[in-house]
């Protein structure tokens, strides 16, 4: 159970959650967002994170990220819509596909996006549909509603300015249904944290790759996407190329040691590559 | 501290004081009494808890009472004589029962949703539940009985 | 009633949450209690503050190692209920916290100052032998044993058991072909759904008063009792349902911390429920073991001799691991008769957490490693490993490796086991079959038996009682722990009294206080002991039944019948009286009465068990040997190393099944948790001696539409001394799944798999290396 004592906030607008969130960190409670809260609540459980909380403000409910559908060239996507919910929505297959491998259904049930994308635990998959497409982030602060390119705002996480937080996701219609693969390994078993998840997008010009349990972090890599849309490289020498480009040292830990991950991305790249039809 | 909240649970209006930290299952089981939805893991993880939340599966002890305000809830106890219960007598798809509650209220939820799943529904819907006793055939095969008999 | 598939008989309350388990119980001043537990796997306590955390609101008491420096344990009392001085594993208790309420409770824990002098962790077994100080347990040989031991500190080992069997060294002269397998598998844990729970209450007549999630109501009484100094008749313990036990809960842990923590608060009702991290970690597990194999056998393929050493980790305290560690060198051959048969097996202690009993106690291990053994062999001497086996399956007239013998009674046929086996895995079409240039069939095979190392004088009784309308009230000391036992002991109560199973009433909770002895809810030993009491007490009240009747009914007791709720006279039933009256004495027509209530009593002691000779093994440690015969089929992918089980089949000997749906179900779910155990579950620690997977997030069990195709049979060779001839059969559907498992993968890898668990990672690694072709 959480010890911590908490105030809980459920604003219902955007603007008052700001305003709530400066008057409660003026009073030194350290206010935390909350959207699905998953996370906040297990961490909070076994004091792992957010032990300063004094106040939790539950943005769920705000009506502008419960927004989901299409807005002129862009798809929409509410941070507060859950998991589960965009598993059940066509518009969007390589998210859909990368949602329905988070955690277990009745979890995605509760799990938000938003939460999913700024939250601590290192996986965070379903961004990358997000780097993929370069969608773009509607971000709430005290000045209203900032769109931000997610690469600006995305470096090895989602670094949200303090009090500030995700009221929506904005991707390009014509991102969303190119090929794609969406490819999962976990240490056994469909459900669990990933050994590895790729995500490939096939666009006009070449195919986009993105990674989570690769790394630290989950992350899209321009020279690795450069390494594997060359023509003239052998798979092996692709490979090679990929393991040095890495952003950071593989990890190497209870799910999976790094050799095993190299294993792993070796045959999920090998099968994305023929599968996206690059040579 | 305690805060004042009104819940609705099995169709029941009910006051009562939480601590806003307090989770939904912490809160059916000591402040209602309903000790059907049990504390598995408290982590989301074993689905030994699960109750309805506006018709959707939900683990309630990812849930803060808190936020249950203003939403139906509906556990084990609000169900009776489904045929779903009756399929997990008559196939034994439990032994010690501890998983049994949540069980239920998934496979009940999934029935209502998707009258017809493929099976891969079934198994993404019912992969959220833990039972360590028995082998999941039992369990399959009530699920598969009760969609048979929609 | 025997032979039906009844419904469990608490079946209506588990399907609507209204079965109440220990923790699903509240009331207005009802304390909480909560542990600190160590970050640590070995280090001295150096000082323990907790004045910080006392002040703080709704902390009623503190209470650490020093307030109870008493040392614990069944076999030898090598365990304190709090840390003293020193811890000895990650997760051990070091302090209790009792307040208000339970968040408070916990949140007081974050501020006892403990100060820690770090030790060198003992991570493995072979660590632990190489005697590399300080030792785990400093004064080992000072500890009181409670069963006769055989410890040494310098090796950090509790005990030794040594079987010998025929001549070791005739045995190798005369083994053409012998093959050496080492296998390992890491503890794990039993996960049942609900974790341990315990509720203590010291009234004011001094009365203790302990409800308990336990497998062991009577030991926890016992235990209290000893350690605390107060008479038997002043502990009562309760036992509602159980939330799954799986040998897990018949420890006793949590019920001494409780009972401490209601007398430091003036006896008040104290609640104390493990999460789950410290269900995983805190609370016992499930063994760990090393083994090495040597077994020797003719070119023909008859085995000569058998040389096993075992190294079980014990973890920190020994608890129940001394008598797994003895039940496993006692049955170390696994159903095969080999003349000449050496095993040591040690109990070793390493900073893990303690190990208790588990479902298969000891057997699960003890068959993966000859299994292992059977296959490699088999191999080698180019042989069908079916033919390997039925060449030497044990018999009737063969002794065991204790030279206990065999009779048609105490062991079932394991060569038919092992013949339907083949035929329901189609061993014709191949052991393996390369479906794709990726994909390879293969099927594993392993063999099994059980038998239940129990006290040689274990007791249990049964009383029965009336209803006026009829029906029976059924009173045992068994527990129900989801095994479905109070059901199949109804039906045996109902078959023996001639009356429907609705007539049948089990109290599911026990009560020490009034509930009859049984010994432990545990080893699958329900259905010989409590049945046969059961048998017992209604032959009683049939009994006392008939001469009531006979009264009423003008006749002798043996003129008459009990059945269909009456006692009727045998050769004119239309002379009746009705069950519900007769049971309550008769009463002539001036009023006059005769007779009395009746109330049926059982009971049932193990016999012609003898103690294990220390020098040899000699002995009778069981009542009987289930054997049965088991095959697992998977789907290997040579690229990925992932792999499906696809089927699991089990045949056993379990003489007359009594609820045919409920053992299958005993059956399929004993199989699936051992494909689980042996695919994906064992503790990983990090270089700290720090559990990393304490949780199902990162402890993965089998789920949903993981299992597979379950085939079941069952071969009914009868036990002349059971009830209708039923053989134990509730561990039994684990013992050979790790092994089969093994077997079957390391065909389709084309590597020798002899480490638990196999994650596609493990597999992985072993192919990596220069794959040897396995067949």
């Amino acid at each position: 159970m959480i010890t911590n004592n908490f105030e809980y906030h459920q604003p219902f607008t955007a603007a008052k959650a700001i305003e709530l969130f400066q008057q409660l960190d003026k009073e030194g409670k350290s206010p935390v967002y909350f959207n699905g809260g998953t996370e906040i609540i297990t961490m909070l459980r076994i004091n792992a994170f957010y032990n300063n909380t004094q106040a939790v403000i539950n943005i769920r409910n705000i009506p502008e990220c419960n927004a989901i559908g299409f807005q002129g060239d862009h798809f929409i996507i509410g941070g507060s819509i859950t998991l589960a919910h965009l598993e059940e929505r066509e518009e969007f297959p390589l998210l859909r596909k990368n949602c329905g491998r988070i955690a277990d259904h009745t979890s995605r049930e509760k799990i938000t996006i938003a939460g999913n994308i700024c939250g601590s635990i290192m996986y965070k998959e379903a961004i990358l549909p997000l780097l993929l497409t370069d969608a773009t982030l509607l971000i709430m602060s005290e000045l209203g509603i900032r769109e931000v390119p997610i690469h600006e705002i995305f470096d090895n996480k989602i670094n949200l300015d303090h009090g500030t937080f995700i009221v929506q996701i904005a991707i390009k219609k014509s991102y969303l249904n190119l090929q794609f693969v969406s490819k999962k390994i976990t240490k056994i078993g469909r459900i669990g944290y990933p050994v590895l998840t790729v995500n490939g997008l096939q666009t006009e010009e070449k195919v986009r790759f993105a990674f989570s349990g690769l790394c630290a972090f989950p992350f899209r890599s321009y020279a690795i996407e450069k390494i594997l849309n060359s023509v003239a490289d052998s798979f092996e020498e692709k490979l090679s190329a990929v393991i040095k480009a890495l952003p950071a040292p593989i990890l190497d830990d209870a799910h999976g040691s790094s050799a095993y991950r190299e294993f792993v991305l070796r045959y999920l790249l090998e099968e994305s590559l023929t599968k996206l039809k690059v040579r | 501290m305690l805060q004042s909240i009104e819940l609705t649970v099995n169709h029941e209006k009910r006051r009562i004081y939480v601590r806003p930290a307090d989770t939904l299952l912490h809160t059916l089981r000591e402040n209602l009494g309903l000790t059907g939805a049990k504390p598995g893991c408290e982590n989301g993880d074993c689905g030994a808890c699960t109750v309805l939340f506006d018709q959707r599966p939900m683990k309630s002890c990812l849930v803060l009472a808190m936020e249950s305000e203003n939403h139906e809830i509906i556990t084990i106890e609000g169900l009776h004589q489904t045929s779903i219960q009756k399929a997990f007598i008559d196939e034994f798809a439990f032994q010690c029962g501890y998983c049994t509650s949540g069980f239920i209220m998934n496979c009940y939820a999934l029935a209502a949703h998707h009258p017809n799943p493929d099976d891969y529904q079934i198994k993404n819907w019912l992969q959220s539940n833990i039972c360590r006793c028995t082998g999941y055939e039992e369990i399959k095969h009530a699920i598969t009985k009760v969609l048979k008999q929609q | 009633m025997i032979g039906k598939s009844v419904p469990r008989k608490e079946s209506e309350n588990k399907v609507t949450g209204t079965a109440k388990y220990t923790d699903d119980f509240t009331t207005a001043g009802l304390l909480y209690a909560k542990i600190l537990t160590s970050p640590h796997a070995h280090a001295n306590i150096t000082s323990i503050d907790s004045t910080k955390a006392e002040k703080l609101p709704g902390v009623r008491t503190i209470i650490t190692g020093q307030d109870y420096p008493i040392l614990t344990g069944s076999a030898i009392e090598d365990r304190p209920i709090l840390a003293i001085d020193k811890i000895r594993y990650f997760g051990e208790p070091i302090a209790i916290v009792v307040a208000d309420s339970e968040y408070e409770a916990q949140e007081a824990c974050k501020y006892i100052d403990v100060r820690y002098e770090l030790l060198p962790v003992i991570h493995t077994v072979h660590e632990a032998l190489a005697g590399i100080k300080p030792f785990i347990h400093e004064n080992l040989l000072q500890y009181y044993q409670v069963k006769k031991m055989a410890p040494n500190p310098k090796q950090n080992t509790a005990n030794h058991i040594k079987i010998r069997k025929g001549n070791i060294d005739k045995g190798r002269k005369l083994s053409e072909v012998t093959v050496n397998v080492d296998v390992s598998l890491p503890p794990s844990d039993h996960a049942a759904m609900e974790t341990r729970s315990v509720r203590a209450e010291i009234v004011a007549n001094g009365q203790v008063h302990i409800h308990s999630s336990s497998q062991a109501p009577f030991a926890i009484k016992q235990n209290i009792c000893k350690y605390f100094m107060l008479n038997e008749s002043d502990v009562i313990v309760h036992c509602p349902l159980v939330g799954g036990g799986f040998g897990g809960k018949a420890a006793v842990q949590l019920e001494l911390l409780a009972y401490v923590a209601s007398k430091a608060v003036g006896g008040r009702l104290v609640s104390l429920t493990n999460t789950r991290e410290d269900d995983f970690v805190t609370s016992p597990v499930h063994i760990g073991m090393s083994a090495n194999v040597k077994l020797g056998a003719t070119k023909t393929g008859k085995f000569k001799m058998c040389e096993i050493k075992f190294l079980f980790d014990a973890g920190a305290y020994v608890d129940e691991s001394s008598d797994i560690t003895t039940t496993a060198a006692t049955n170390c051959t696994g159903p095969y008769n080999i003349d000449h048969v050496w095993c040591d097996s040690l109990c070793v202690y390493t900073n893990h957490t303690y190990a208790t009993s588990f479902r298969g106690y000891g057997h699960g291990e003890l068959t993966f490693a000859i299994e292992r053994a059977i296959d490699t062999l088999a191999n080698k001497l180019q042989i069908d490993s079916i033919e390997l086996r039925k060449l030497n399956a044990i018999k009737t007239g063969d002794t065991t490796p204790t030279q206990a013998p065999l009779t048609k009674s105490n062991i079932g046929n394991t060569l038919k086991c092992i013949q339907r086996v083949k035929e329901l895995i189609d061993w014709k079409q191949g052991e393996i079959i390369h479906l794709s240039d990726r994909i390879v069939r293969a099927k594993g095979i392993s063999c099994l038996w059980k038998t239940s190392l129990s006290p040689t004088d274990a007791t249990s009784g049964a009383i029965i009682t009336f209803n006026q309308d009829g029906s029976i009230n059924l009173h045992v000391g068994l527990v129900e722990i989801g095994q479905g036992t109070k059901t199949v002991l109804a039906q045996i109560l109902a078959e023996s009294m001639k009356v429907d199973i609705s007539k049948i009433h089990v109290k599911m909770e026990v009560d020490t206080s009034v509930s009859p002895n049984h010994w432990k809810t545990v080893a699958s030993t329900g259905i010989y002991m409590v049945g046969n009491a059961v048998l017992d007490a209604a032959e009683n009240a049939k009994k006392q039944l008939k001469v009531t009747a006979s009264y009423a009914l003008r006749c002798s007791p043996d003129q008459l019948e009990v059945g269909n709720s009456q006692i009727y006279v045998k050769h004119d039933p239309k002379r009746f009286i009705n069950l519900g009256t007769a049971a309550f004495g008769y009463k002539y027509s001036n009023g006059n009465a005769i007779g009395g209530e009746v109330i049926g009593q059982g009971s049932f002691i193990m016999h012609h068990l003898t103690e294990i000779d220390s020098h040899t093994g000699k002995g009778i440690g069981g009542p009987e040997w289930t054997v049965g015969a088991q095959a697992v089929e998977v789907e290997l992918d040579r690229k990925t190393f992932s792999y499906k089980i696809k089927k699991a089949i089990s045949v056993i000997d379990a003489g007359k099944i009594l609820n045919p749906k409920a053992a299958r179900g005993q059956v399929t779910g004993a199989m699936s948790m051992g494909l689980s155990w042996a695919s994906r579950e064992g503790f990983i620690y990090d270089d700290n001696g720090k559990v990393e997977n304490n949780q199902f997030r990162t402890y993965k069990t089998f789920i949903f539409d993981e299992q597979p195709e379950y085939i079941v049979e069952f071969i009914s060779t009868p036990q002349l001394d059971a009830p209708y001839g039923a053989r134990p059969l509730g561990e039994h559907g684990i013992i050979g799944m790790p092994a089969a498992l093994a077997n079957s993968l390391s065909k389709a890898a084309g590597v020798s798999l002899n480490q638990l668990p196999l994650f596609p990672e493990t597999i992985w690694k072993h192919a990596r290396g220069e794959a040897i072709d396995y067949k």
